[in-house]
């Protein structure tokens, strides 16, 4: 036994909340960087052209901006150590320009790293047990979930080792790696549903049958971007030991039926959309009933060796109410906002999930600085087992932190300036990087979210106007999922001009819905004072504790259509 | 063209038959999707057959004739079009033994890709073959120890070697 093998049983027998690569995954992990350190090479030399190493780089992380290279680091399923954050924070100095954005699929991205240096930083990567790894191209992309996974009170079942398990399988598939376009998975194990699981290629809810025996139903098609679709389910409920062998179905008939002719019309959604999802379900049942299932049944050995990985960290056995929690609130009252706001219920007393918001009034939605990245993993370490989690808002988790330590915490965050207290208020923006940085872009989303988080920022309003989710989006791609906005905002270009149409009633939940264009685009400069009309309205119409989302389902389009003509006989430009 | 053949570049023992040439009596040859009925009727049996087929061929089509047929050639038409590698599965499955040969545009990097999708050869255009030789195809095929997936063809896969590591 080797001086590594040795540290991994070590490892290995104390308990762990997070997965750990065994010799297997390290062994592939560091293939892919020596792999990709070559095919650089190779690129240089001339052996691979342009072309060819488009989709290698691609499927290692690597993008070509607007300005630069932009490399996307996968954090599966949002989970990291604080050990994995410190090394973020050290490629961001190393190697970019001392910060990273956190996006809402989970994974962080380096907006100016240079090519040579790509294989260096996959390889400071590899050695925390982390890759960029299909973050980019036409294959099936990081898995994402819950960031409340194992400790939401409302959990059946934790969605990480299903996650995890998907991760490995999804890696280098041998036939699913150039397929029409890329595909997004999500998995969600509670009853409310904060992955998104309705809008992604995939979406898997582990939920128990009639006989109480856990399984998933498979919700296919979903999605943004231009054409944007809610999710069908496709099986109810399927055994766990049918999982892989029926994903490899739905892959294989999207594999050879999706399109690609047209880049626009290649994702599975639009093959659901177009083949019917009666005749797509035939066809998939078809393969599924063909397919010798036993290569294929999923290794339940397996997937227990990787749910020993996500036990429980060692709770304290606490009183459900902590005094020093209740006497912090009285004391500071910027705590208590934060209380209110930004810290959730645990499943185990005397402990809390924490959101630490990266959306500071006026800043840049998702955007940490390295020394912000230091902080979040002292944070996790002082008082989180270690652990914390990116959830798909664009925010960072603390999954268990002991209502006793939240005082010290938030004293610790608000140094490093993340304590905002804005946790699903107006100005917790979930925003793509734009026009800013992002070469599909057509209209800046940045400066628009950080507008409307200024017009916003009394925080007072703030909890008056409640939970409203504002999306936005630098072009019609979706990416700053401004269909599943209660308010969307979507910047498109019309005559050499930005102009912004505004969306309402959008839902990412199991309640989903996508939301209902409210009329013709505004200038950047109306954004807020729109949105600011859609409030007042939203606020002057509501019953009791009805949300900004509620109100619109009762009312309808055509009370908040005012809050464009309003502006309008105003003498705005809109 | 070029054939690749266990990470080597090697000679080609088939040909191309154009579809205006005459079905030679020894076989040899490969053919087209349209011209196979044909040449599996006209050919003596024992004279070996290939065919040549599109990406979107129907593997339940193709079936009758898979006993026949000592090799099946599969269009890449673009390194990124992967529906040859379902294809190519899908023909395993159906208990294709004969020569599963991927022919167009793949890539050195995509020869795991291939090979554990249970192809045998890779045929490439000239001008791949130019700027990636024998030795990075021969790299490419060694990249990796072991693979997760299962149910495909590979050395060994992860999931096997953890299983013995367990009992």
């Amino acid at each position: 036994m080797n001086a590594h093998d040795q540290r991994h049983a070590a490892r290995a027998n104390a308990p762990t909340t997070t997965y750990l690569y065994d010799a297997y995954d390290k062994a592939f992990v560091k293939a892919r960087v020596a792999e990709f350190r070559e095919q650089v090479n190779r690129r240089l030399s001339g052996a691979l052209s342009e072309d060819e190493f488009r989709p290698l780089r691609l499927m290692n992380g690597l993008y070509l901006q607007l300005h630069a290279y932009m490399l996307r680091v996968a954090i599966p399923y949002g989970t990291l150590t604080s050990r994995q954050m410190r090394r973020l924070a050290e490629i961001a100095d190393k190697w970019d320009k001392g910060y990273g954005h956190f996006t809402t699929r989970q994974n962080l991205q380096y907006n100016w790293p240079k090519l040579i240096d790509t294989p260096d930083i996959l390889e400071a990567l590899a050695d925390v047990e982390m890759h960029a790894i299909q973050t980019s191209g036409n294959c099936i992309r990081n898995v994402t979930a819950d960031q409340f996974a194992g400790v939401a009170p409302d959990e059946f079942e934790d969605p990480r080792p299903t996650a995890e398990f998907l991760r490995q399988w999804s890696s280098l598939h041998p036939e699913f790696s150039f397929l029409p376009r890329k595909f997004k998975i999500a998995v969600s194990g509670a009853k409310e549903d904060r992955a998104a699981i309705k809008f992604h290629d995939i979406g898997l809810r582990v939920h128990a049958n009639e006989r109480g025996e856990a399984g998933y139903e498979v919700i296919v098609g979903g999605g943004l971007g231009r054409s944007p679709f809610i999710g069908k389910s496709v099986r109810a409920w399927l055994p766990r030991a049918d999982l892989l062998a029926y994903l490899e179905a739905i892959l294989r008939v999207y594999n050879r039926f999706g399109r690609r002719d047209n880049k626009f019309k290649a994702r599975i959604k639009i093959l659901v959309h177009e083949t019917g999802l009666e005749q797509l379900t035939r066809e998939i049942e078809a393969e599924f009933a063909a397919m010798d299932r036993v290569p294929f049944a999923f290794d339940l050995e397996e997937f227990e060796r990787i749910k020993g990985f996500f036990s429980p960290p060692p709770y304290e056995t606490l009183s459900p109410r902590s005094q020093a929690f209740e006497e912090g609130r009285r004391k500071e009252t910027r705590f208590d906002a934060f209380a209110s706001i930004n810290v959730a219920e645990h499943k185990i007393p005397g402990y809390a999930i924490v959101t630490v918001s990266l959306k500071p009034i006026g800043g840049i939605p998702g955007d940490a600085t390295a020394d912000q990245m230091r902080v979040l993993a002292e944070a996790a370490e002082r008082f989180g087992f270690g652990e914390l989690r990116v959830s798909h808002a664009q925010n960072i988790v603390l999954p268990h932190v002991k209502q006793d330590d939240l005082f010290a915490l938030w004293r610790l965050l608000d140094g490093a300036g993340l304590a905002t207290a804005n946790a699903g208020l107006i100005s917790d923006t979930i925003c793509c990087p734009g026009l800013d940085y992002c070469s599909l872009a057509t209209a800046r989303s940045i400066p628009i979210a950080q507008a409307i988080s200024n017009r916003f920022s009394d925080l007072e309003r703030q909890r008056l106007i409640g939970e409203l989710g504002i999306k936005i989006s630098g072009c019609i791609n979706a990416c700053g999922h401004h269909h599943i906005g209660a308010i969307g905002v979507l910047g498109l270009e019309k005559r050499g001009k930005e102009s912004y149409q505004i969306t309402l009633g959008g839902d990412p939940t199991l309640s989903a819905a996508i939301g209902e264009l409210l009329g013709p685009g505004v200038a950047a400069e109306n954004v807020p004072i729109v949105i600011e009309s859609l409030i007042e309205i939203y606020l002057h119409e509501r019953r009791d504790g009805e949300r900004f989302l509620d109100a619109w389902r009762r009312l309808g389009k055509d009370r908040f259509k005012e809050a464009l003509t309003r502006e309008g006989e105003d003498g705005a430009d809109i | 063209m070029a054939l690749i053949s266990e990470g080597r570049f090697v000679e080609d023992s088939w040909r191309r038959l154009a579809d205006e040439e005459s079905l030679p009596r020894g076989g040899n040859c490969i053919v087209s999707e349209t011209r196979l009925v044909e040449a599996a009727s006209e050919l003596p049996p024992q004279a070996p057959l290939g065919v040549l087929l599109g990406n979107t061929a129907d593997p339940a089509k193709l079936a009758p004739y898979l006993s026949r047929l000592a090799l099946v050639a599969i269009a890449f038409p673009a390194h990124g079009d992967g529906r040859g590698f379902s294809l190519a599965w899908l023909l395993r499955r159906a208990g294709f033994k004969g020569e599963l040969r991927a022919s167009g545009r793949l890539i050195a990097d995509q020869a795991t890709h291939a090979l554990r999708c249970g192809f045998d050869t890779i045929e490439i255009a000239s001008d791949i073959a130019s700027r990636q030789d024998e030795a990075q195809w021969l790299a490419a095929a060694s990249a990796y120890g072991a693979f997760y997936q299962q149910g495909y063809a590979s050395r060994e896969t992860i999931l096997e070697d953890r299983r013995k590591t367990r009992a």
